[in-house]
């Protein structure tokens, strides 16, 4: 083909985009590393050089262990039930049934609504006196300080992230699900096999593509979740919901520590990047080829 | 009798699995139609109200800005969206047709964004942002830039639409550049309209994800006439403290715009098609 463009087209299109990430991407991403070596505790306009000295810091802060402690068992938590669970849902609206439509839409309602909305209306749930605990007590048991016990906080918080996200992940799946052959489940119905065999040996080997991209996506937005811990816990009680990404709000814009939750900034960063790059690398390689 | 079973449990299980999505908000909306004759934190509690009232609403109404707040998370949305438009497809062209000098540098450049979450980077940006003075202190309108410039474009959307001008034929533009046409017209003429779905999907995704951002307004927003939906619902906690009728009514009523949103957009959601597109 032809070359029908000047010489300096493809810059002046790339031009409006390269600038804004630029300013609001790459001189942020390296600026992070260099505030992370400065202490600003002392003087917001005069930050003094101080090395390594707030990475030490952070290795000796108990609150920073007790925060990546439960930001892996946010994880840990989270990730299985939102691989699992919305396979489980998707394989079950695949089904040739009627109201498909209108289960689709009630299940993803959680995903357009506001995290704040959401963190709000699972608190009036989490109430000390609310319908939760109207249930545990009629069904026998001593109510529960859901967002109040340092024990439940967390787990409390997690249930509002894995409850927004099913309806997401399940939509990623039933996309994958249309892929399958039928023929192989003809098969399986002129065997006699069951609706757990069937799906076990048939459904999850061929998109288990699927199942490992939404492992990595719902890491990383699990590495990052602030808002349900901001409307609802403020990280507490005693830090026990506090997780990364809130610590380091609060350490920045709370304290006006900007070096120390740098810091902090940095070994997100490298956690996260870990994850897109397994990501990109092995399940999306296709999408992202020159 | 065998397959009536297994649709009947398929059906209990699915019913059960949309209760436990709606049943948060339908919680909500009873409590915010109980009036003050009725006890919210009664046992057993009541899902239909006795008391029934729409003083919670009319109430919350008056004392908050909603239309204000909704007419800020339109401006911001709308900016968000139409940047992201015009600067995803101007940045994916290039990258899908054009042969240049530093291309592998620009794309891999590009993306590498994709791993930097915003999170990890926005206090740099928060920095930046103070210092190009685009914050509400300066006035509404810096605020508005300040709000929509981090998110104005995404490496999402750059390749989502470089997907797309790949799929256009050669044949296209060659005719177009035989019949006289510039590279500015040929893409604006001619391959900007071929490219309308991407745009559609990418216009539709911004706008859910913009409309919910509630980190970076929460950092910058220094005036209450500035609030996003979002940071004034948060707001409401504040302001009447335990009055949860007030606060129920609030958060729904803040609902409802992206409600009727999603209920219009249903299909760009739920077909699957668009299973790329990543939540922030």
């Amino acid at each position: 083909m032809f070359k029908y463009y000047g010489k300096y087209a493809p810059y002046l299109f790339l031009l409006p985009a390269g600038i804004v990430l630029l300013i609001f991407f790459f001189i942020p991403f390296f600026h992070t590393f260099v505030l992370s070596f400065q202490d600003y505790s002392t003087s917001i306009y005069h930050p003094a050089w101080v090395g390594l000295q707030n990475y030490i810091k952070l290795l000796h802060n108990p609150v920073f262990y007790k925060v990546m402690l439960n930001t892996f068992i946010y994880l840990f938590v989270a990730v299985p039930f939102l691989v699992i669970f919305p396979l489980f849902v998707a394989i079950l609206i695949n089904q040739k049934i009627r109201g498909v439509t209108l289960y689709k839409i009630l299940i993803y309602l959680p995903v357009i609504v506001s995290i704040v909305v959401a963190a709000i209306a699972f608190k009036w749930l989490y109430a000390d006196q609310g319908i939760l605990n109207y249930i545990v007590t009629s069904m026998g048991f001593q109510s529960i300080g859901w967002l109040t016990d340092p024990d439940w906080a967390l787990y409390s918080v997690i249930w509002v992230t894995i409850w927004k996200g099913i309806g997401y992940y399940m939509i990623i799946y039933l996309a994958a699900l249309m892929s399958v052959p039928k023929e192989l489940y003809e098969a399986c119905d002129i065997d006699g096999a069951n609706f757990f065999t069937k799906h076990l040996t048939v459904t999850i080997p061929h998109i288990m593509p699927t199942i490992a991209l939404v492992t990595t996506i719902s890491a990383i937005s699990a590495m990052k979740v602030f808002a349900e811990i901001y409307v609802m816990t403020k990280g507490g009680p005693l830090n026990s919901s506090k997780t990364i990404v809130y610590y380091i709000y609060e350490r920045a814009f709370e304290n006006l520590d900007l070096g120390y939750a740098s810091a902090m900034a940095v070994v997100l960063l490298i956690i996260v990047m870990a994850f897109s790059l397994i990501n990109i690398f092995c399940f999306e390689r296709n999408k992202y080829q020159l | 009798m065998k397959k009536f079973l297994e649709k009947f449990s398929i059906h209990f299980v699915l019913i059960a699995v949309s209760l436990l999505s709606i049943f948060p908000f339908i919680w909500l909306i009873s409590t915010s139609l109980k009036g003050p004759d009725e006890n919210i934190f009664a046992y057993p509690p009541t899902i239909i109200p006795t008391d029934f009232t729409w003083a919670n609403y009319t109430g919350v109404w008056d004392k908050v800005d909603f239309i204000g707040y909704f007419v800020n998370s339109m401006i911001v949305a709308g900016g968000t969206v139409l940047l992201n438009l015009i600067l995803s497809a101007m940045a994916g062209y290039p990258l899908a047709r054009m042969e240049f000098k530093g291309k592998k540098i620009a794309f891999f450049s590009i993306l590498a964004t994709i791993m930097i979450p915003f999170q990890a980077i926005m206090l740099p940006v928060y920095l930046i942002t103070l210092k190009l003075h685009l914050v509400d202190s300066v006035n509404n309108f810096a605020g508005y830039v300040g709000l929509i410039m981090p998110f104005a474009v995404s490496a999402f959307g750059i390749f989502l639409m470089r997907q797309a001008f790949l799929g256009i034929p050669r044949e296209m533009e060659e005719a177009a550049i035989v019949d006289g046409c510039t590279v500015w017209q040929l893409f604006t003429k001619v391959l900007i309209p071929m490219v309308k779905p991407s745009l559609a999907v990418l216009a539709i995704f911004t706008f859910i994800g913009s409309w919910g951002e509630f980190l970076w307004p929460s950092i910058v927003l220094t005036k209450e006439s500035m609030y996003t939906l979002p940071v004034g619902v948060n707001n409401l906690q504040g302001m009447f403290s335990s009055n949860w009728r007030f606060i129920a009514a609030g958060s729904i009523l803040s609902t409802i715009p992206i409600l009727i949103f999603f209920l219009c957009m249903q299909r760009y959601f739920i077909s699957g098609e668009n299973e790329g597109a990543v939540k922030g």
